[in-house]
């Protein structure tokens, strides 16, 4: 029972990261293909809507992950030693990324060195979400492999391939896609304004169509089921449906000028695309070369750990939710028109 | 580079490194609150401006603070994955509840650095001290998780395997204590000795004196309190020691033989070969009396440690020498601090009194990089006590010594940039505040 508990806030920690740091990432993915002299103004605006919950967004990565050494170690342990690579690529992405971004908020100086944050940070809201869709493909693609014994194919080949990088891709692409729609809500007394960030979110919709179709062709010549995973069964192809209906209705409002709901749309999006993503192959997060997995359901700590782990949960959401659900709305009702 | 020693050293890089900004990231939200709470009370626009001056520090702080934790979490797995999977499910209580602490410390940030003008001042106020509260828990907790290395319980180890895990019980372990008091003391010490010192420098160069002389005031009351009281839980901590890791001990005293009446050695160079300490002070009887109340209690050496069990003796000896020597100086400088407050009054404005606190910006920190050494080197070979060696622990993946220069090269750049970016708020502050006082 508790088990499920810790699954769930497992499931949902990777879906809110997705969605509330993914924004966040897509800002900056957003910023890295806007011409020069836009770039200052999609700064200043995603300054404004991500400053006060930019700490906060990024909370859920360390909440997964704790969620998975506490809980699941065997799982953590085997994605560490043969993800290693694009983990330490993803950290280096992380640690640029925070660290550009404070700088260039907080620098009490505004000179030449502006430039060089601004070019950090976007380069690195790219990559962050590109290995780390990297990282999730691969524990899926079938390319880890415990018994390997060269140097490439235990510690490369396990996540440098097609499907793996595809999905990176989608994952950028989707960032973008969120982070578009986000502003467009931003901008929506300002015409000029919103029509670019409508123009932005056309890029990186077609942008998510394009590596979704590749993360699919890919699929399938690296021999990976991803169609029965999606379409073998009713939760898979509802849900497909689920989200293209519902994307269909957000282009009808974006261009029917209207603002509301186009939030709720896009994240009822995203979690309809993980949903079908992780369906099929739950409980399994690893699959191995050999056929074999990793399920949640085997791979688990004691259930000692299992409880004590759904409680500390449990009791850390009656603090965080109603707190964070302030902050969110009191900066999105009062306009955040200055910061430090 | 050996790959293991590259582990090793990699993490102790960026656990060294992150140390800074989480001592600082628990300890300057409490200075902001006094500034803020008198600007409150007295709407004395300096105090204001000290909050707001500190506050821009803090969030480049935080954010360093917060991305080198992220590392932290992930380098676990990525170095030392065979002690992670056995004991993750064991040690990681305080880590699920810390997740909690942490999201918190998120959220009261969020309010308080973007929330001037916009709430209520004392629902601000408010949480500003929730983000320092925050921070000493997970300070706390972390701690905790590291003391369990030192003292491990919960668990019974039969045959390799580990058995009856009780997550509660390795979260309050016979080391939790001490070492989160000892941890939370130091970094009140070590933060209020740094930022007393910068704005003495400051009044030195006579910029902004006001500013910064109030500044200092604040910062230095909770250094001195907190350099005092730190030999004494020092003290407490070594007792500990003596009980749970006698090897750690013996090594951090350059403690060779096993004897009653022993001497408490001060300084000195050990010879590992010929057991012997040079040209050190020895004090007899003291070791006996510190550790276990008794000029005639028996301290255990390093003789009755098997070769293969013990701890580097030069390091730990030299670190330990090395904390307990600034302790000692930062509870004198602390003393001379409560006589200039009491009695006098005029040293304030001497220059060599506001020296002494610029050249002692460092040592705190310095104190605390020590500590550490001591506590972890003086836990080799082991990475659980008594349960797991290092060794066993570490990573199949080969090159582990690239990683280890990609690293030291990203946190020299990173340490760079945040003295940078220091620098230039501090030079920026007649600029940015002047308008309003002076
Ligand atoms: C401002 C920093 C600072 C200062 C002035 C001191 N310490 Fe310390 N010490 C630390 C900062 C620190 C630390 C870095 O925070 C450690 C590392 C682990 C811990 O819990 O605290 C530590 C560890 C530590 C340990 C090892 C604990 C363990 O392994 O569990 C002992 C025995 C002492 N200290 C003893 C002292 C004594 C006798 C001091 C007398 C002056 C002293 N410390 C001053
Ligand atoms: C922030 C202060 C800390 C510092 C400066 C620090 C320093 C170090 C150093 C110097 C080493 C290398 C020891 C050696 O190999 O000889 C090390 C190892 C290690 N530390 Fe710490 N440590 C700190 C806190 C922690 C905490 C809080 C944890 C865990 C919760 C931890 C976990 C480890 C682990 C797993 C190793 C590797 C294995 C080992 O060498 O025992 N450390 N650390
Ligand atoms: C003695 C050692 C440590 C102490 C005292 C400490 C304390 C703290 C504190 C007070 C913070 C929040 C303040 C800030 O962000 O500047 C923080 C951040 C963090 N620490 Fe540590 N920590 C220690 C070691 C570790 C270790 C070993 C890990 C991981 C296993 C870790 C993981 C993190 C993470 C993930 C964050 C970021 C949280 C955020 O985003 O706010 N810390 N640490």
């Amino acid at each position: 029972m508790m088990l499920y508990v810790v699954i769930i806030y497992l499931w949902a920690a990777l879906l809110l990261y997705l969605l509330l740091g993914g924004a966040d990432f897509g800002a900056g993915i957003i910023e890295l293909f806007t011409t020069e002299d836009n770039k200052a103004r999609t700064r200043r605006i995603s300054y404004q809507a991500i400053g006060p919950v930019w700490e906060a967004n990024h909370m859920w990565l360390i909440i997964a992950i704790v969620i998975l050494f506490v809980g699941f170690p065997g799982i953590y342990a085997t994605m560490s030693v043969h993800l290693h690579i694009p983990l330490v690529i993803m950290l280096l992405g992380i640690i640029a990324r925070g660290t550009a971004f404070a700088f260039r908020n907080y620098d009490a100086v505004t000179d030449n060195f502006q430039k060089v944050y601004n070019k950090i940070f976007v380069y690195s809201s790219f990559i962050t979400p590109l290995f780390l869709g990297i990282i999730a493909g691969s524990a899926v693609s079938g390319r880890i492999d415990p018994h390997a014994n060269t140097f490439l194919s235990a510690y490369v080949f396990s996540w440098l391939n097609w499907f793996s990088v595809s999905i990176g891709l989608f994952t950028a692409s989707l960032c973008g896609f969120i982070a578009a729609i986000f502003l467009i809500g931003e901008a929506k007394h300002d015409e000029i304004e919103r029509k670019r960030y409508v123009r932005k979110a056309v890029q990186m919709n077609v942008a998510a169509v394009i590596s979704g179709g590749l993360v699919f062709v890919s699929a399938i010549s690296d021999g990976i089921p991803l169609v029965q995973w999606v379409f073998g069964n009713a939760v898979g192809i509802t849900a497909v449906s689920a989200a293209t209906i519902s994307l269909i209705i957000l282009w009808y409002l974006i261009y029917n000028g209207r603002s509301k709901s186009l939030r709720l749309l896009a994240g009822f999006q995203i979690t309809m695309i993980l949903l079908t993503t992780t369906y099929k192959h739950y409980p399994n997060i690893v699959i191995l070369k050999n056929g074999g997995y990793l399920s949640l359901l085997e791979n688990k700590g004691t259930d000692k750990t299992i409880e004590a782990l759904a409680l500390a949960l449990l009791i850390g959401s009656v603090f965080i939710l109603p707190a964070l659900v302030y902050l969110i709305y009191s900066f999105q009702k009062k306009g955040n028109k200055q910061a430090v | 580079m050996d790959d293991f020693i590259a582990a090793r050293s990699q993490m102790a890089l960026s656990l060294g490194f992150h140390i800074i900004f989480s001592c600082i990231g628990m300890v300057m939200p409490f200075f902001m609150a006094i500034a803020h709470f008198y600007w409150l009370k007295t709407k004395d626009p300096v105090y204001k401006n000290i909050t707001k001056a500190w506050s821009k520090g803090v969030a480049i702080f935080f954010a360093t603070g917060a991305v080198s934790g992220t590392v932290l979490s992930f380098e676990l797995g990525l170095l030392w994955p065979s002690f992670m999977k056995h004991a993750g499910p064991i040690f990681g209580m305080p880590f699920s509840l810390e997740g909690t602490a942490f999201f918190i410390e998120a959220i009261a940030l969020g309010f308080f650095l973007y929330g001037w003008e916009r709430f209520n001042p004392w629902f601000h106020w408010v949480t500003g001290v929730v983000v320092g509260i925050s921070g000493i828990v997970s300070g706390i907790l972390v701690v905790a998780a590291n003391s369990w290395m030192n003292s491990p319980s919960g668990f019974d180890f039969v045959n390799g395997q580990y058995l009856n895990i009780d997550p509660m019980k390795a979260m309050f372990n016979a080391a939790w204590f001490q070492q989160a008091l000892h941890m939370s003391i130091a970094a009140f010490a070590a933060t209020g000795f740094a930022v007393a010192g910068v704005h003495a420098m400051m009044i030195i160069r006579k910029k902004n004196v006001k500013f910064h002389y109030m500044a200092f005031r604040i910062a230095i009351v909770f250094g001195a309190v907190t350099a005092i009281l730190q030999p004494f839980s020092g003290d407490i901590s070594a007792k500990n020691v003596a009980k749970r890791q006698p090897a750690k001990l013996a090594a951090m005293e350059a403690h060779f033989k096993t004897e009653k009446f022993s001497p408490l050695i001060i300084g000195g160079i050990p010879d590992t070969l010929t057991k012997q300490v040079n040209y050190a002070i020895k004090i007899p009887g003291m070791l006996s009396f510190m550790t276990y109340e008794d000029f005639n209690a028996e301290v255990k050496g390093l003789d009755q440690i098997p070769k293969e069990n013990q701890p580097p003796v030069a390091i730990t000896h030299y670190a330990f020498q090395v904390m307990v020597g600034l302790g000692v100086l930062m509870m004198g400088i602390a003393v001379l601090y409560f006589i200039a407050l009491l009695k006098m009054k005029k040293w304030f404005s001497k220059v060599w009194f506001l020296k002494l606190f610029a050249w002692a910006t460092p040592i705190g920190f310095i104190a605390v990089e020590a500590g550490w050494t001591v506590t972890e080197v003086g836990r080799q070979p082991w990475i659980i006590q008594g349960v797991m060696r290092t060794a066993d622990a570490v990573t199949p993946m080969p090159g582990i010594n690239y990683s280890f220069y990609l690293f030291t090269a990203v946190y020299l750049s990173l340490s760079v940039m945040v003295v940078f970016m220091l620098y230039r708020q501090i030079k920026m502050v007649p600029k940015l505040y002047n308008k309003d006082v002076y």
